[in-house]
């Protein structure tokens, strides 16, 4: 016993470095795995707080800019809600709740997308009734999947992140794959699993699937850049060109699919039996 | 005491702030970001206990990782640096450092940049590979550590011989 206590008390640095390193790479190794992050995140009203008031300057920066996407954005709505040929025999129920998709409206208060796996902080949170696995898009594509939320913030895993995954398709032929991202460039992401009898040629638009009842189907993605077969030789790896700048996001749209969880319900239901 | 407590303190504060605020945004040609909050463990005392050392390592590492999302690569790095700074001050300021009495305002200065060297580099490379987490991707993890440490050194010893202060 008195051997052992020394012992303790003579590696007393080592072991504590080897505990604090083991903990570091445990939280580590939890961040690399999907939804699995508990702690550390900043979805918490210390860096939430934080990245927040240092947002409130530097929203100003590039208010015009931000601005000039909105209101491009509104011409484009504006665009398709008078010309549909068919106005005023469409009946529009105002007063039914029975809408498929329910969108916010959020800022985010911390972009990132320079690392490997990208995170972002957004400034709505449970207390606007957002929760996880809600998408996110902007008002040119694609965003992101909510990881984690704490009361007032959300943060985001971003398209740019080597663990995600989202399910999207060839808007022209209808063919499925998934979208990853290997880690380069911030302005491309893989497309890959799209079957070798496809046809298509750069410059075809990308969109999402609507399988993963995440995303409504249709959100803009972006375009082929250039694509080439796979090591089996049975499926196309796409580089898709996105029309989002990942790097200067500020209004993002957070998408709650109504019906998510009577589909998980079912699905988990159908593989337990 | 209490002056050392609370001027590390403030100095733990606004490292980290000045690290998440600012030193993570400048993305030099895509992704080349300094990693300055290692000034902390560079210069504690040297006089104070290697477990406060480590512990105080540990929390720093923690609050950048707390701030970035990423897990825990930054507390991994620094905890790493804070065990092996004895065997790195040794190699660097020899005979000094051997009888306790060293000065980081007033030990030489080619000293002081191998010691900061050594230091960043070993740091950033624990870091990358860490953040990557991919072996294969060995390459990248050099390069990315390589011109992440030319920065970092860059900018810490510039800091330093900012705000030293004079003794002559």
């Amino acid at each position: 016993m008195q051997q052992i206590i020394n012992f303790l008390i003579r590696n007393k640095n080592f072991l504590l470095f080897l505990l604090l390193f083991s903990i570091s790479i445990v939280f580590t190794i939890q961040s690399h795995s999907y939804h699995k992050s508990k702690f550390i995140n900043s979805a918490n009203f210390l860096t939430g707080g934080v990245y927040n008031s240092v947002n409130n300057i530097s929203d100003y920066f590039n208010l015009r800019s931000q601005n000039n996407l909105l209101s491009e954005e509104n011409r484009h709505l504006k665009s398709l809600l008078y010309n549909q040929a068919t106005k005023d025999s469409v009946y529009i129920d105002s007063l039914s709740f029975n809408d498929k998709y329910r969108f916010t409206s959020a800022n985010i208060i911390k972009n990132s997308y320079a690392l490997p796996d990208n995170v972002l902080l957004l400034n709505k949170g449970k207390n606007d009734s957002v929760f996880e696995d809600f998408g996110v898009i902007t008002s040119k594509g694609i965003l992101g999947i909510v990881n984690k939320t704490s009361k007032n913030f959300a943060t985001v895993i971003s398209i740019l992140n080597t663990t995600s995954n989202i399910s999207a398709k060839l808007k022209k032929t209808n063919h499925y794959g998934s979208l990853k991202w290997n880690g380069k460039n911030p302005r491309i992401t893989q497309l890959v699993d799209i079957p070798k009898i496809a046809n298509f040629k750069t410059g075809d638009t990308i969109v999402t699937s609507g399988l993963s009842s995440i995303f409504p189907k249709g959100v803009p993605i972006g375009t082929v850049n250039d694509f080439k077969l796979d090591n089996t030789e049975n499926y196309y790896e796409i580089n898709v060109l996105l029309f989002n700048d990942m790097t200067n996001i500020e209004h993002v749209y957070i998408i709650k699919n109504i019906n998510l969880p009577e589909i998980k319900n079912l699905l988990n239901g159908i593989s337990n039996e | 005491m209490n002056s050392v407590f609370f001027a590390q303190a403030s100095r733990f504060i606004i490292l980290v702030l000045f690290q998440v605020l600012i030193f993570n945004h400048i993305n030099f040609l895509g992704y080349i970001n300094p990693y300055i909050y290692i000034l902390l463990i560079a210069f504690f005392p040297v006089r104070n206990n290697r477990i406060v050392i480590i512990f105080i390592s540990f929390f720093l590492g923690l609050s950048i990782d707390l701030f970035l999302d990423t897990g825990g690569v930054h507390a991994a790095a620094c905890v790493f640096i804070a065990y092996i700074r004895p065997i790195l001050l040794k190699s660097s300021f020899g005979m000094i450092y051997e009888h306790q009495t060293i000065r980081f305002n007033t030990v030489d200065f080619g000293a002081k940049l191998t010691y900061i060297s050594l230091l960043t580099i070993v740091h950033h490379f624990v870091l990358f590979s860490l953040e990557i987490f991919n072996f294969s991707k060995i390459i990248l993890i050099l390069q990315k550590a390589l011109f992440s440490s030319i920065f970092s050194i860059i900018l810490i010893i510039l800091i330093t011989v900012i705000f030293s202060r004079k003794t002559k």
